[in-house]
């Protein structure tokens, strides 16, 4: 089943606007993707990744992950599908350096430790193991287009949190960006990120060009917008009613929601073909796509009634403030 | 005498690679090496506790749910609380989800390819619309691709691959058929993950663990969806992946007698009250055919040949580690857990077989009617297509018990216990991942993480050698595994994916209390 019309507007994010296409060009849209996108190659590495990425990609609906991999795109190296073993696999990864390909996009999932070459090999050369490190290097060489999907690789996420007692990371793991530094990097948080999210901007790529990006180097079509503002729960924080433990109705905002810090579109876009969001199922928003996850600061993920009164007096609406106030003294809810 | 190095083994979770010496044809010695390394216990400490729970989740993305879980368990036992009803109820109905999900893609997308030979799709000449796309697809590739630069990736991600001499499926049908439940499985599996969502948000990464329970109030449209989805894959587990499972053994049957292995653990799977002491599959410990009451008293890590230069011998509680990347003698990042000194198999083969020898009947018919197919006794199952077989009886055993569960939730009730966080507090939270046993220990002081450890299923069984040199379960079960054709060692690769390995889950930093500078964060 090839992507029609309607499901690659909902992959591009819902409206042809987004997208800025014309309408003339629209009616070519199923002709475009057929012929623009015909398989581009890509070798998508696994650094210090927990594989979430990959499987969040396995998870994809339209077009589903079948017609992904026959239609749409060429998956050279991925080291969880892959049929090769051993030096079988690591061939394609050696004869694309040697051969000096230039034709693949490469994606890159997990950060990168630089602390030791140990920390992370992929393969075996002529007796020696390979660092994920020294792979990006010499892929990231030729690489028409590089992609980091998921917050380790945009951001370092939490393989780079710190040890909160020394500041000091483990591994000395880092983003792509930071062991690229001359590239140009399309950088697609989440963790993990929205199967639309990967697949839209890699389509994007092949039939567009780079998506106009934030200052994150996010695409803007899915990071420009706060997941409060698209929020199920916005009309409960205008009239300032407050979840005050898991399960309750209300605003998730007492329970260390931070959607009013994160962009990302899931509000709207939902998991899993519509199922259910991270606000929808009454624990809120950890702020996975942004670049300071997991610690914002020494605050963290949960407050869980903990929002300081500096916090409390910051918002802007004065019945909110005054609600929040009230739960904080030990009021009761929705009161 | 020669060394092979299968690195990377691919379709598995992670960066995994063996080394085997093979002499006259047959594995005399292996090393498993896990070639990855974060550091996850020490950015766990001093963050507030109920951040573990997000954090922990991170350990895998193939296995979060259970990670989740045994977080939100050693937290309830160290904030000195039980998940009410319904929080159990929806812990087992997202975890069982994810073992459906977990099982199908081992057995289809992580292993199917060592057995199946898939480029049998191109003399396809029936009239399925969908083989007949794949088989376009495959021809194209290669007429597209002959010659040019990346020729090597012709019919990728499927080839190349090992072409050992009569390694894949002769039968035509046979193949055909798998390849089209391969396809079939990618959407199955998809349909468990929409399971795993209806109550936890999203996966993988579920949002709404929490200590006590979920965060999701049960409702009866949600129930229904969570069946419809269920219907979908209770019918493939019955009509197909059991079916596939004894096919495959059918065509291997000699893997009955390799990949073989008897010491299994279990920590118990899927609590049946509220007590947290009852189970649909069994906890105990299996060693000289006898099962013993589980005691993780009895746990100890080792480190001689891990890459860590902390004290060895230690339980989880005390543990610490310390990496030295370079350290003499060590060849891997995972260290060598021992259950009272023994190594041990965990996952579904020892759930599967120690709740058989606990005398759990709904098990004991599942496995007899497997056996009965080979004339075979209980002592098959220690073997790689048993833990094929395993899974699958898992599976089957898992749509029929979900529906009791969803039966019981309380619709419109609270999906957790409250709590408070205390100043001071330690807990034990023990879980069976799809890939086996599971365990947390934290230790809180001021309302922070002041240790934190993971034991994981991986850990267990791809252990290395150990402070007194007994080698872990995989090296052992490679032991004896006879190697047609070195350049193409596809027997190994049979037997280590039997186990389902996860190396993110297995190579984590268990740290006590000391400091240790290493790299400053940017």
């Amino acid at each position: 089943m090839a992507l029609n019309r309607r499901d690659f507007l909902k992959l591009m994010g819902g409206t042809a606007a987004v997208f800025g296409f014309s309408g003339v060009l629209l009616q070519g849209c199923k002709k475009a993707i057929k012929e623009a996108a015909e398989r581009t190659p890509v070798i998508w590495l696994q650094a210090q990744s927990c594989s979430g990425c990959s499987v969040s990609l396995l998870n994809t609906i339209e077009p589903d992950i079948a017609t992904l991999i026959t239609e749409h795109i060429s998956l050279n190296y991925h080291q969880t599908l892959m049929g090769g073993t051993g030096e079988v696999a690591i061939r394609v990864l050696d004869e694309a350096v040697k051969k000096q390909r230039k034709d693949f996009v490469l994606v890159v999932e997990g950060s990168i430790p630089t602390g030791s070459e140990e920390y992370c090999t992929i393969g075996m050369l002529n007796g020696r193991h390979v660092s994920a490190l020294e792979w990006i290097r010499e892929l990231g060489k030729n690489a028409k287009a590089i992609l980091a999907f998921g917050t380790c690789s945009a951001y370092g996420g939490i393989p780079a949190a710190a040890d909160r007692r020394t500041g000091l990371n483990p591994t000395g793991a880092k983003s792509l960006s930071e062991i690229l530094p001359n590239a140009t990097i399309i950088n697609v948080p989440g963790c993990p990120p929205h199967p639309d999210w990967m697949i839209g901007t890699i389509l994007h790529y092949v039939l567009k060009g780079i998506p106009e990006l934030d200052e994150y180097n996010r695409p803007k079509l899915y990071f420009g917008k706060t997941v409060h503002e698209q929020c199920e729960h916005l009309s409960d924080y205008k009239r300032g009613r407050f979840a005050k433990h898991w399960g309750e109705k209300g605003c998730l905002y007492l329970l260390g929601c931070l959607g009013m810090d994160s962009g990302c579109d899931i509000p709207n876009r939902k998991w899993l073909g519509g199922v259910n969001s991270c606000t929808g199922c009454g624990s809120g928003c950890i702020g996975c796509t942004e670049s300071v996850f997991p610690d914002y600061g020494k605050r963290g993920l949960y407050k869980h009634l903990m929002a300081s009164l500096d916090e409390i007096n910051a918002l802007e609406e004065p019945q909110i403030r005054a609600a929040v106030l009230n739960l904080r003294n030990g009021g009761s809810i929705n009161g | 005498m020669a060394k092979i190095y299968l690195d990377p083994i691919t379709r598995i979770e992670g960066h995994l690679s063996i080394e085997i010496d093979v002499q006259n044809g047959k594995v005399v010695d292996a090393k498993n090496k896990g070639d990855m390394f974060r550091g996850f216990e020490k950015i766990l400490l001093g963050r507030n506790p109920v951040d573990a729970t997000q954090i922990v989740q991170r350990i895998c993305g193939v296995c979060p749910v259970s990670h989740g879980i045994a977080s939100s368990k050693c937290q309830d036992a160290a904030f000195g609380i039980k998940a009410n009803k319904n929080g159990r109820l929806l812990r087992n109905l997202v975890l069982g989800a994810n073992y459906l999900q977990s099982h199908i893609l081992h057995f289809y997308h992580l292993c199917a390819l060592d057995f199946v030979d898939i480029t049998a799709i191109l003399n396809y000449k029936g009239s399925d619309s969908g083989l007949k796309a794949v088989q376009a697809w495959a021809k194209d590739e290669l007429a597209l691709k002959k010659g040019r630069i990346d020729q090597i990736s012709a019919v990728s991600p499927f080839l190349p691959r090992y072409e050992a001499k009569d390694a894949y499926i002769a039968d035509a049908d046979l193949n055909i058929a798998a390849i089209a439940h391969y396809l079939q499985a990618l959407d199955i599996r998809m349909k468990a993950h929409k399971m795993v969502t209806v109550f936890g948000g999203r996966v993988p990464h579920l949002m709404g663990i929490v200590p006590g329970g979920l965060t999701h109030v049960p409702t009866r449209a949600n129930i229904r969806e969570y069946k419809k989805y269920l219907g979908e894959v209770e019918k493939f587990v019955n009509d197909v992946y059991i079916k596939d499972v004894v096919a495959v053994a059918r065509a291997y049957s000699d893997y009955f007698k390799l990949g073989r292995y008897e010491n299994l653990l279990s920590f118990g799977a899927f609590e049946s009250d509220d007590s947290g002491s009852a189970f649909m599959f069994q906890q105990g410990m299996l060693s000289g055919g006898n099962v013993a009451k589980l005691d993780t008293a009895l746990i100890r890590e080792q480190v001689r040949y891990a890459r860590y230069k902390s004290a060895s011998d230690l339980h989880p509680l005390k543990g610490q580690t310390e990496p030295d990347p370079h350290k003499g003698g060590a060849y891997t990042w995972l260290k060598a857990p021992r259950y009272d000194g023994k190594p041990m198999e965990v996952g579904p083969l020892p759930r599967i077989a120690i709740s058989y020898l606990s005398g759990n009947m709904a098990v004991k018919k599942e496995v007899d009617a497997v056996l009965k197919e080979f004339d075979a006794d209980i002592s098959a199952v220690f073997s790689v297509l048993g833990r094929h077989a395993a899974r699958a009886i898992e599976a089957k055993l898992l749509c029929t018990q979900i529906r009791e569960w969803l039966d019981e939730l309380e619709v419109g009730g609270s999906p957790r216990s409250t709590y408070d966080i205390p100043e001071k507090g330690e807990g034990e939270g023990l879980v069976e991942a799809p890939r086996g046993a599971l365990g947390h220990w934290i230790v809180i002081e001021d309302k922070k993480i002041a240790n934190y450890q993971c034991v994981v299923p991986t850990t267990w069984f791809c252990s290395p050698r150990d402070d007194r040199g007994n080698i872990g379960p995989v090296e052992q079960a490679l032991i004896g595994t006879p190697i047609a054709d070195p350049a193409n060692p596809i027997e190994a690769a049979r037997v280590v994916r039997s186990f389902d390995p996860c190396i993110a889950c297995a190579v984590h930093v268990v740290e006590g209390d000391r400091d240790i500078s290493q790299f400053r964060v940017c």
